[in-house]
């Protein structure tokens, strides 16, 4: 789904082709282009206009459905009232501080390892075995006195972040070990690695996600059971592994033959080449596409409320819904969606062209 | 790198068996787990919707419960799982949950081929079709050319397919995966009517903004005995779900109820001591307790109750008790002796 | 113990533990799975392809009725899901190119503009995209007994819109063989003049006489009488419109949401094409005194495809794998008629196989189609 390719391959802007003329004769040089201006200005007044006065000029900012009904504008009544059900879902409603927290806790994070003065083999490890088991003992509780939640009742914004994140993070590794496989010199583990990146990468995400949550359990030994929502998560990972191991083997084809050579004729092993000298310099490489590969999944996640999951997207569907406020507030709700969607995604987006400019100055 | 995906396979496999049940019988898992897992629907008001507190309530959710009391002696050690159409049989199958009460139809192949059984049936019910009454339409067969809304996958799309078929008109099918996205596009006039079981025909006109400009037309044009399944070979398992439910109905028979169940204990009639656990010894047979017919109507109530509180004409839902009412009243519910 | 450093045998014995593992998970599912069916005495195997569908598909682009078999209904669908994407492709393909030579304008507000048409596409998840669009088109257009009539027998309501349907008649083979002809004859007769004036140097005019040529005979025909049209128009029925071409909203608003999301996609992939092409190639241009949009057209477009192509192709990969959340708003792809057949028969291994399997051959054969094309306009060393 997540259209890697073209994100990963978005290459750094040079300066525009097209020279740029004096200020006012950019928008009204020419005759043609003085009406591209006009007509370009009306479309903006217009699209402002109509925004204005549906968001603010006849919204209705206290009430109920009723009043909503009445007015022609934006229903914000129903946005206050039901946002912290599309945030958490079905989260038991004094528990929410967890999921809250968990949120917080998750941003704090990625903010930190947003940095790339700490970028450092430690980062990944922390994060499989600090941070995501903390998220998972303030999620599900039963342990120092939290009350145990079940992840049937897990919902909102939270379960959207956990899977894109974890799926993500878990599937680095996954990723990286089939890149090498695939660039492997043994034809059949090459092979192997190929058949599985190809499949994967050849079916859309939602025949996965039904993969794991309609057939999976019949292959499960009897008495096994998988908890659902892990089984989508196991799918999420399973997939951005091959999408990341395709993403890898660009940075391995990018680092010189020399290097492994070098490391070979020190007398290291496969291993050891790799590790201290391939990768190090291959990742570097391809952490701006990885955030775009990121993006996308952080966008893909919403499949799973086809198979039934309550992320973020569905309880906005279901607040949409609600029979209080039935047909009166779609466009809010999935407006409200959208911003969210919006910005998270192109802050990453922000962060990729960042990372782009970083490298260009320090690894030249 | 080694060290991280030893660790994930460390986590992987912890989460495995952590959620590795025994392969014994279903009821020793359930007493071994504390709670009973009971799939319902996902959004059907008066089967199965939270409320505003996130508790569980509808009738579907009360079959669960009363289970669950036959178990425990308490009605609320139930986790619910939200199961769709795709996924319901599946999670049966595979021992995600106990048992499914989701008004899921009994029938033959189902029966036979999806490795389950059911139980008593707890709602007769049948396929009905619900128009705008501005329509103007009085019958199912003036439905001819016009364009109906239904779910995909279950039965309904068969029995409305064959319906016309007989009658040799032609329809629009318009196929939805979600029940709320079937809903929405009723209301907004994508479809002249909407089919489904009439139940749940009850449940969608209960949420309309105006119920009154809907009605459910009077064919039915199927029989769709809703019951509660289980995983098949499991025959105390199955003799615990279907007594659990045989109770609630026979219990409605004797009168008693939620609230006079405790001075029932004292009755002198013999039907009454059995079901309640003051003589003989019903419930260790199946593996229970004595007082598992108690806790069942301390509980949830009768079977009266459980249906008067989630569909009956004082919920939203409005339905009356018609072929759901007692054997003795001209319905169908109807009990084996409990002896 | 010598042996164990030897790099052959390392190399013997990896590769023989890796591929042992795979069969051993694979043979171990396999069989977990036959057992668990088998005891739950759960039906196997493909029959119910052959059995009676039982339900209808009311938008199929191969004709299908409930009495035919469910191999056929799964057909429709694989027919349903080709149709919406391959619109797609083409429709976004051609919005995403003005949107991308939209981005280079030299006038900074409309380069603005094709800017935040983009991030607005790319940023928000095609699903929401999807639901909003439907949520749209039933909510805002009125119910069908309320249809806008656009035109003379062109209504449009939330029902989709409705256009008159042309029956052919009679001469509809002539046509048909009109219109092949003419576009063969077109075709060569392109290439002869393409190939006229790359060797004198002058301008003819091809392009005009190929479009003549493929008009021609069918315009001839028809004014000859030789083909007669009967247009079907739209009439009210008793609830809805009968007769005339029907265009669903469920299509629709697919169509319209994953064309949207090519054309972000093209849009960037455009730009990045065209940036791609050495600024020396505008000046040349300039200096042999062609216009701006000339330039554009005959010398900057021409070399970008070459960059364009690949990740153009993942594009149009992209889209046939999204078409699959045609299942959320209701449009009867692969992915619906192959969940309503998994509900009927409660075979999920044997449905989703196939529908995997299908999305992978088909996926294989774009590649494999666009690889061809890639080598076509490669540059071709003289």
């Amino acid at each position: 789904m997540a259209d890697v390719q073209t994100l990963a391959l978005a290459p750094p802007q040079p300066a525009p082709t097209a020279p740029r003329l004096g200020r006012l004769s950019a928008y009204f040089g020419t005759p043609g282009n003085t009406l591209i201006s006009v007509l370009s200005i009306a479309a903006v007044v217009f699209i402002a206009k109509l925004a204005f006065g549906w968001l603010v000029v006849d919204a209705v900012f206290s009430g109920n459905g009723e009043t909503c009904k009445a007015a022609s504008g934006a229903c914000w009544p129903f946005v206050a009232q039901k946002l912290r059900y599309m945030l958490f879902g079905f989260y038991p409603y004094d528990e929410q501080w967890r999921p809250m927290l968990a949120l917080l806790l998750l941003f704090a994070a990625f903010l930190f390892s947003m940095m790339p003065r700490f970028w450092s083999r430690g980062l990944l490890l922390g994060w499989i075995l600090l941070v995501l088991p903390v998220l998972y003992i303030l999620m599900a509780g039963g342990v120092f006195g939290l009350t145990p939640v079940a992840t049937t009742s897990w919902g909102g914004l939270p379960l959207s972040f956990m899977l894109s994140f974890v799926g993500l993070t878990l599937a680095m590794p996954l990723g990286i070990v089939l890149a090498l496989a695939r660039a492997s010199n043994l034809p059949a583990i090459r092979v192997l690695a190929v058949g599985f990146i190809e499949i994967v990468r050849g079916v859309p995400l939602i025949s996965i996600l039904f993969m794991a949550t309609v057939m999976l359990p019949l292959f499960m030994p009897e008495g096994v059971t998988i908890d659902k929502l892990l089984r989508a998560q196991v799918a999420i990972i399973l997939f951005a592994s091959a999408y990341i191991a395709e993403i890898v083997r660009g940075g391995l084809q990018d680092v010189p033959a020399g290097q492994y050579e070098a490391g070979s004729s020190l007398g290291l092993h496969y291993w050891q080449v790799m590790r201290k000298i391939v990768l190090p310099q291959a990742l570097k490489k391809v952490i701006p596409p990885m955030v775009g590969l990121f993006i996308g999944f952080f966008q893909d996640t919403t499949l799973v409320t086809i198979v039934g999951l309550v992320d973020f997207l569905d309880t906005v569907r279901s607040a949409i819904r609600d029979p209080q406020w039935q047909g009166i507030a779609v466009l809010e709700g999935y407006l409200v969606a959208a911003a969210v969607y919006f910005t998270f995604s192109a802050l990453m987006g922000a962060y990729s062209r960042f990372l782009e400019k970083h490298f260009r100055t320090t690894h030249a | 790198m080694k060290q991280a995906l030893l660790s994930i396979c460390a986590a992987a496999l912890g989460l495995t068996m952590a959620g590795q049940a025994s392969a014994a019988g279903t009821l020793e898992t359930v007493k071994a787990r504390g709670k009973l897992v009971c799939g319902v629907s996902l959004a059907t008001p008066g089967f199965a919707a939270p409320d505003d507190k996130g508790r569980m309530q509808g009738f579907d959710a009360d079959i669960c419960r009363s289970i669950a009391a036959a178990v425990f002696g308490d009605g609320d050690k139930v986790e619910f799982v939200p199961t769709n159409i795709n996924t319901r049989f599946q999670a049966l199958q595979s021992g995600e949950i106990d048992v499914l009460s989701r008004q899921t139809t009994h029938t033959f192949s189902r029966d036979a081929s999806l490795g389950l059984d059911f139980g008593p049936t707890v709602f007769y019910d049948g396929q009905g079709l619900m128009v705008a009454k501005s329509l103007g339409v009085t019958s199912a067969k003036e439905l001819t050319e016009a364009a109906i809304c239904t779910l995909p996958g279950t039965t309904t799309a068969q029995n409305i397919s064959d319906f016309f078929r007989a009658i040799n008109g032609k329809f629009e099918l318009v196929v939805f995966e979600s029940p709320d996205e079937n809903r929405a596009a009723f209301y907004s006039g994508r479809c002249e009517a909407i089919t489904s079981d009439r139940s749940d025909l009850a449940s969608i006109r209960a949420v309309a903004n105006n119920p009154d400009d809907y009605v459910v037309l009077p064919e039915t044009i199927s029989k769709e005995p809703l019951a509660p399944a289980f995983r098949q070979n499991d025959s105390n398992w199955g003799d615990i779900v279907s007594w659990s439910v045989w109770l609630l109905m026979a219990a409605e028979e004797k009168g008693i109820t939620q609230a006079n169940v405790d001075e029932m204990l004292k009755s002198e009639d013999p039907d009454v001591q059995r079901m309640l656990g003051a003589t003989e010894e019903l419930g260790k047979m199946l593996g229970l307790d004595n007082n598992w017919g108690y806790s069942i109507i301390k509980s949830v109530g009768n079977y009266g109750e459980v249906f008067e509180r989630n569909l009956g004409e004082g919920t939203r839902l409005g339905l009356t008790r018609g072929p759901n009412a007692l054997w003795n009243a001209g319905g169908l519910i109807y009990s084996p002796p409990i002896r | 113990m010598a042996f164990l450093h030897d790099m052959r045998f390392r190399a013997f014995f990896y590769q023989v533990v890796a591929i042992g593992a795979v069969i051993l998970v694979g043979w171990t599912m396999f069989s977990t799975a036959s057992g668990n069916l088998a005891k739950q005495n759960i039906a196997t195997g493909f029959d119910f392809l052959s059995r009676p569908a039982g339900f209808v598909i009311t938008e199929a682009a191969i004709a299908f009725e409930a009495t035919d078999t469910v191999g056929r209904a799964i057909l429709v669908g694989i027919a349903n899901t080709v149709k919406v994407s391959l619109l797609a492709a083409i429709l976004g393909t051609l919005i995403g190119l003005a949107v991308g030579i939209a981005r280079m304008s030299r006038n900074p507000l409309l380069a603005r503009l094709a800017l935040v048409y983009v991030e607005l596409l790319r940023n928000v998840p095609l699903l929401l995209y999807l639901f909003l669009w439907y949520s749209l088109i039933i909510l805002i257009l009125p119910p069908v007994r309320q249809a806008l009539n656009l035109l003379p027998g062109v209504y449009l309501s939330n029902s989709g819109l409705v256009v008159p349907a042309a029956l052919v008649e009679s001469g509809g083979g002539a046509l048909l063989a009109c219109l092949l002809g003419g576009a063969a004859a077109a075709f060569v007769i392109r290439r002869v003049f393409t190939q006229k004036r790359v060797a004198t140097g002058r301008s003819n005019h091809g392009a005009l006489i190929a479009t003549a040529a493929f008009v021609l005979p069918a315009l001839v025909l028809w004014l000859a009488g030789g083909v007669s049209i009967d247009w079907e128009f739209p009439t009210a029925g008793k609830f809805r419109l009968t007769g005339g071409l029907h265009v669903r909203p469920e299509f629709v608003a697919l169509l319209f949401g994953l064309a949207l999301s090519v054309s972000a996609n093209v849009a960037e992939i455009v730009r990045a094409g065209i940036q791609a092409v050495s600024k020396g190639q505008w000046e040349a241009a300039a200096a042999l005194g062609l216009a701006r949009a000339k330039t554009m057209r005959l010398v900057v477009l021409p070399q970008a495809l070459r960059i364009i192509i690949p990740p153009l192709t993942n594009t149009y990969l992209t889209v046939f794998k999204n078409s699959s959340l045609a299942i959320a708003i209701g449009y009867p792809d692969l992915v619906m008629v192959s969940n309503t057949v998994m509900n009927q028969t409660g075979q999920a291994i044997e449905t989703i196989a196939i529908f995997m399997g299908v999305y992978l051959a088909l996926s294989i054969a774009i590649s494999l189609l666009m690889n061809w094309y890639n080598a076509h306009v490669a540059l071709k060393e003289r």
